[in-house]
């Protein structure tokens, strides 16, 4: 059974997962750290506070939070198509992806720039600071080590979502471990590949918390 | 008020009101204040917790927006100044805090260079500066380190590089010397002095601490529950307080009597 054929479909399935996985997280980065930041800011505590804005984006980020991945995979398939050209296979399956991470990114990055302390930004705003530059060097500056904790929190999440997408054909190791495991009943596939999916989330956990570890300064 | 009068002042208060409205009940912090300043005073404004002495002060940069009244800096009344012309005025208009508020991200020189990188200068150049401004407060050897790894004294140091950074023509302080031990806080007070006399920076100071308005401020306003209770040079308002309040806050802080003893001389 371990021949050379699913060896290379293991280490096939490993590149698209990472694949998935982390242009994903990138895209979703992309629409959900503007957003977070957009949630820090327009908060009542934040620097410039709108109510209107802040329900708005708060709302948006809940509903599209509280619907299943797989459900949400199924509901914006028209878009993946109008997208990649296809509904099935790892580049289709960033579409939804991108879709999922971003309120979950945008709700990591709101709380991470909350916890920044207050009275360093109302220093800042003594200085004359405009708001870009409070939310450039004062906001994310101050809590880069909390965000590169949230990078690597939804790498795994994002990670374990794209496993969930091998159910429709989404790819990588959820793909061949539901084709194996499900269908053919090949347990043994099945638990290599999920082992195969712990370590890679292990090893993102332990290289993001490494990052953050040598970047925070807050302690001696 | 004559413009005569007026046009040595740089700060002018003028019956300021600020109350912070809950659901519940509002809260009057500051009941009709009005004040003024001297061009190169040191001003210091003493009462109790709670009396409304943070609020007033951030009232002076807009920090805190009064409910009403007027703030008038270097002639020009805070509160009518659109969105970015009050941002300029608050370059001119340093503070430092109780808990310094340094960036805990970056270096000290980098903390420096925060107030330069506002103002869009020039990497090179605001190196050099805010290495000149750690010397002039005696830190040249911290500049690589992290605010977590110098004492209290030293992060005020910094605070106070970084607000001179700026140039500015006034020096709000609230509490500067607060979390700092007597020995320590008479430092950054000979440091603010210098400050004063060198660069002729206006400083507000707020305090809790007597002897911090006795050795540095000229002259001193009483708050107390909201209401500014007198105002006058320090020598007259420690050596005759005329208020009730004034009275008990100077009793208390200029020697260790207890309650019983304030309670008699405030008779
Ligand atoms: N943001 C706020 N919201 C509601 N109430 C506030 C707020 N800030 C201050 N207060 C209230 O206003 C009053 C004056 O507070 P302030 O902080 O100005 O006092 P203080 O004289 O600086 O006291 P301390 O010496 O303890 O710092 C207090 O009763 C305080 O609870
Ligand atoms: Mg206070």
């Amino acid at each position: 059974m371990w021949d050379k054929a699913m060896i290379d479909m293991l280490l096939e399935g490993i590149k698209d997962t990472l694949y998935m996985t982390l242009l994903s997280t990138f895209f979703g980065y992309v629409l959900g750290l503007p957003l977070g930041i957009a949630l820090a800011v327009t908060d009542k505590e934040g620097i410039q506070p709108n109510a209107v804005i802040y329900r708005i984006l708060d709302f948006i980020v809940n509903i599209v939070r509280s619907i299943p991945f797989l459900i949400l995979l199924i509901l914006v398939i028209p878009l993946t198509r109008a997208l990649v050209g296809k509904s099935y296979g790892p580049t289709a399956t960033i579409v939804p992806l991108t879709l999922a991470a971003a309120p979950f990114i945008g709700r990591m990055v709101e709380s991470s720039l909350k916890e920044v302390d207050h009275g360093v930004i109302e220093a800042a705003i003594s200085m004359g600071a405009r708001t870009r530059t409070i939310i450039t060097k004062v906001l994310i500056g101050e809590s880069r080590t909390s965000l590169l904790v949230g990078v690597t929190i939804v790498l795994g999440t994002v990670l374990g979502y794209s496993a969930m997408a091998g159910v429709v054909g989404g790819g990588g190791l959820g793909d061949i471990a539901i084709r194996y495991g499900y269908y053919r009943y090949e347990t043994e596939v099945m638990i290599v590949t999920l082992v195969i999916i712990v370590v890679l989330v292990q090893l993102l956990q332990w290289l993001g918390m490494l990052l953050s570890r040598k970047l925070d300064h807050r302690k001696k | 008020m004559s413009n005569d009068n007026n046009h040595n002042k740089i700060i002018r208060v003028e019956n300021l009101t600020k109350t912070f409205e809950s659901k519940k009940d509002s809260l009057h912090a500051l009941k009709d204040v009005s004040f003024s300043i001297e061009k190169g005073d040191i001003y210091g404004i003493i009462g109790l917790s709670g009396a409304g002495k943070s609020t007033l002060v951030r009232c002076l940069n807009l920090l805190e927006k009064p409910t009403s009244g007027k703030v008038i800096v270097k002639d020009k009344d805070l509160l009518a100044l659109s969105k970015e012309e009050l941002r300029l005025e608050r370059q001119k208009i340093g503070m430092i805090f109780q808990h310094f508020n340094l960036l805990a991200q970056r270096t000290v020189l980098d903390n420096i260079c925060l107030p330069l990188e506002i103002r869009g200068i020039p990497k090179k150049e605001r190196q050099a500066k805010a290495m000149e401004l750690l010397k002039s407060v005696g830190l040249e050897s911290k500049s690589g380190a992290y605010p977590s790894q110098l004492s209290g004294g030293q992060q005020q140091r910094v605070a106070i590089a970084r607000v001179l950074a700026n140039e500015p023509d006034i020096l709000l302080c609230d509490e500067a010397t607060s979390a700092l031990d007597p020995q320590t806080t008479k430092t950054i007070l000979d440091l603010l002095l210098d400050i004063n006399r060198q660069l002729g920076i206006t400083i507000v100071v707020i305090t809790h601490e007597m002897r911090v308005v006795k050795e540095i401020c000229k002259h001193v306003a009483v708050l107390d529950e909201g209401i500014l209770q007198e105002t006058g040079t320090v020598s007259e308002v420690f050596t005759n307080p005329r208020t009730h309040a004034a009275k008990r806050l100077i009793y208390m802080g200029l020697s260790e009597e207890t309650e019983e003893e304030v309670a008699k001389h405030v008779g």
